[in-house]
């Protein structure tokens, strides 16, 4: 059958990439990726310059060998996709806002504001920290702990799963309370016939045999802060006194790596212009200590401060970052694994094609909880006046949560509306945005093009992988819980 | 599609709701391409028939009418189209036990 085609075509909004000897659309906003044939093309490079006939676009096809049912069909696919659209229609770009209420998924609990290192780039107690916890609690209680817990149950009905991550400070400051916690919560989770899981972010340096051989048993996932080898990590990451922690740490994180094997653990490095040397930070981190996989994310901070990378820095970064990358695709064309998992976290939202109102979860599926039993739209806002959302006791305030998802929401940034790599950007961190903008609802307009450079090198990967090794894609086929 | 290959499941999700659009309705079913053909109609159960199309097959008919006769037999008696079970041919599918099987032992009727 013929489908009916209209007069006249103009462009869609789309990111065209090759990858693998083939061309590949990236559809914006719905975040889809085809795979084009030739006589699509034909009809995507007629529109390259804007509109173009439908007779037009048949002659050009006919030069290249098409006949005009060819051409039809391939418009016809093109403009029931969105990549190209009938001339006079009206575009409509903006996004569903959510509907009703939005079940919880994962509460990070800050269970201390306290740390044992001073690390100068620190977003709780460094220059450009939001953190009011003057005259609050700087260790949580059981009491607040338990109706932590207890709201994460309720404000997640509905949800089979649900996670909960221990976030400080330092969390193993307040370990007794992790044990407490968990116990509880598990307990919770086959009352109701539920699935509950954990993880934590430590800086490793109250790592003890003992604790790790709870974290183990109890499948807690692991994060590490970690910078890199001892000369990069010891910059920034320092106790009180300017020493570096890696001496203390390194012994230690080989232990975890050698006795916690029920569940991945990843190193967390924060760059900065004092240490971003990225291939040598992941043969390190990977390679020399065993790290399941490694992530890398600049620091968050005003421009101004001394150890903030500035842009030709960022750039510097992004080729290190293309290059680990083509190491990534090299593994996973033969189907092996491979531990950036900058690349690894894009690859699976590129997978599922989603296509954010907001950037992350934050005051949605996810809320972050402090010491105080302070609410918070996640762990980076925890212990601030200016910006918690409510109670532990008392519930979420749902004029400030609406604010603040009103702000954040990609139709209200006009500035992204244009941009491809919204789908998966959605205009950026919340907290990176409220420290460079004063306001959490701003686009992160200082890195758009790092994003979009980054976005462009994951697209390319994917369909290199799409059109090589295709059933690696199987790795990402579930959603990746929050 | 046959020019968009879909990639990720976004793609696919957008293949299937295009491909609902293009494809032919077949009788009454909707539109779920990758679904087994199961015709409307007052039968859901395997009810063969002797209607033939001009070619004396099936294929021309536009609702496979073998499922039908059986069926206004066994669950909705239609007397202008099976015979008359109740008074007159009582045995008429007597020798059918198992539809599916035995079909060709329905016989003809010739009042």
């Amino acid at each position: 059958m013929t489908p009916a085609v209209q007069a006249t075509y103009k462009p869609g909004e789309f990111h065209a990439f090759e990858g693998g000897g083939q061309q590949f659309l990236y559809l914006v906003p719905s975040g889809g990726i085809f795979a084009v044939d030739f006589a699509a093309a034909v009809v995507l490079e007629c529109l390259e310059k804007g509109e173009s006939s439908v007779e037009e676009i048949i002659a050009a096809g006919a030069k290249r060998g098409f006949d005009r049912e060819a051409m039809e069909e391939a418009i016809f696919e093109l403009n029931g996709s969105h990549a190209i659209a009938p001339a006079d229609q009206p575009w409509k770009t903006l996004l569903q806002e959510p509907t009703g209420k939005f079940p919880l998924q994962t509460l990070v609990i800050n269970i201390t504001n306290q740390c044992n290192l001073s690390c100068e780039y620190c977003y709780e107690y460094g220059e450009d920290k939001v953190a009011t916890p003057e005259g609050k609690p700087k260790f949580m209680d059981w009491d607040t702990a338990r109706q932590s817990v207890d709201y994460l149950f309720t404000e997640s009905a509905g949800r089979r799963a649900v996670h909960i991550t221990f976030f400080g400070g330092e969390t193993l400051m307040n370990f007794p309370l992790i044990k407490q916690v968990v116990a509880y919560a598990k307990e919770k989770a086959q009352t109701e016939g539920r699935y509950i899981d954990f993880s934590l972010t430590t800086n490793a340096t109250l790592l003890t045999p003992t604790i790790i051989e709870y974290l183990s048993e109890n499948q807690v996932g692991v994060t590490v802060s970690m910078d890199g080898a001892k000369e990069q990590h010891d910059q920034l990451r320092v106790f009180a006194n300017g020493k570096g922690s890696y001496d203390i740490i390194e012994p230690k994180v080989r232990e975890l790596l050698k006795s916690h094997k029920t569940r991945p653990i990843a190193a967390r490095v924060t760059m900065t212009n004092r240490a971003m040397d990225v291939m040598k930070t992941y043969r390190h981190l990977k390679e020399e200590l065993g790290f399941w996989e490694v992530g890398f994310a600049p620091v968050t901070t005003s421009p101004d401060r001394l150890y903030a990378i500035n842009e030709p820095g960022m750039d510097r970064v992004l080729e290190q970052f293309r290059e680990l990358a083509k190491e990534y695709l090299e593994y996973a064309l033969r189907g092996e694994h491979h531990g950036f998992s900058n690349v690894s976290d894009t690859l699976a939202e590129l997978h599922q094609g989603v296509s954010k109102s907001h950037p992350c979860g934050a005051g949605l599926g996810l809320m972050g909880v402090g010491p105080s039993g302070d609410l918070a739209p996640c762990h980076r806002f925890v212990d601030s006046d200016v910006h918690a959302l409510g109670h532990i006791s008392t519930g979420i305030d749902l004029a400030k949560q609406a604010d603040f998802l009103g702000r954040g929401h990609i139709n209200t940034k006009y500035d992204c509306h244009t941009c491809f790599a919204r789908p998966l950007c959605a205009g950026g961190c919340h907290h990176e945005a409220f420290v460079r903008y004063g306001d959490t609802g701003h686009a992160n307009l200082h890195y758009c093009d790092w994003i979009r450079g980054w976005t462009d090198t994951c697209l390319h990967i994917y369909g290199e992988i799409a059109a090589k090794n295709p059933k690696f894609l199987e790795h990402f086929a579930e959603r990746k819980a929050a | 599609m046959r020019h968009l290959k879909a990639i990720n499941k976004k793609a696919q999700r957008i293949d299937d709701y295009v491909s609902s659009a293009d494809e032919d309705v077949v009788a009454l079913q909707g539109p779920q391409a990758s679904r087994p053909h199961v015709p409307m109609g007052c039968s859901l159960v395997f009810s063969p028939g002797w209607e033939v199309d001009s070619a004396g097959g099936t294929a021309g008919l536009c609702q496979p009418v073998e499922r039908d006769l059986y069926d206004c037999y066994i669950t909705c008696f239609w007397p202008a189209q099976v015979p008359d079970h109740l008074n007159n041919y009582p045995d008429w599918a007597g020798k059918c036990a198992v539809a599916t099987k035995d079909w060709k032992n329905i016989d003809l009727v010739f009042p």
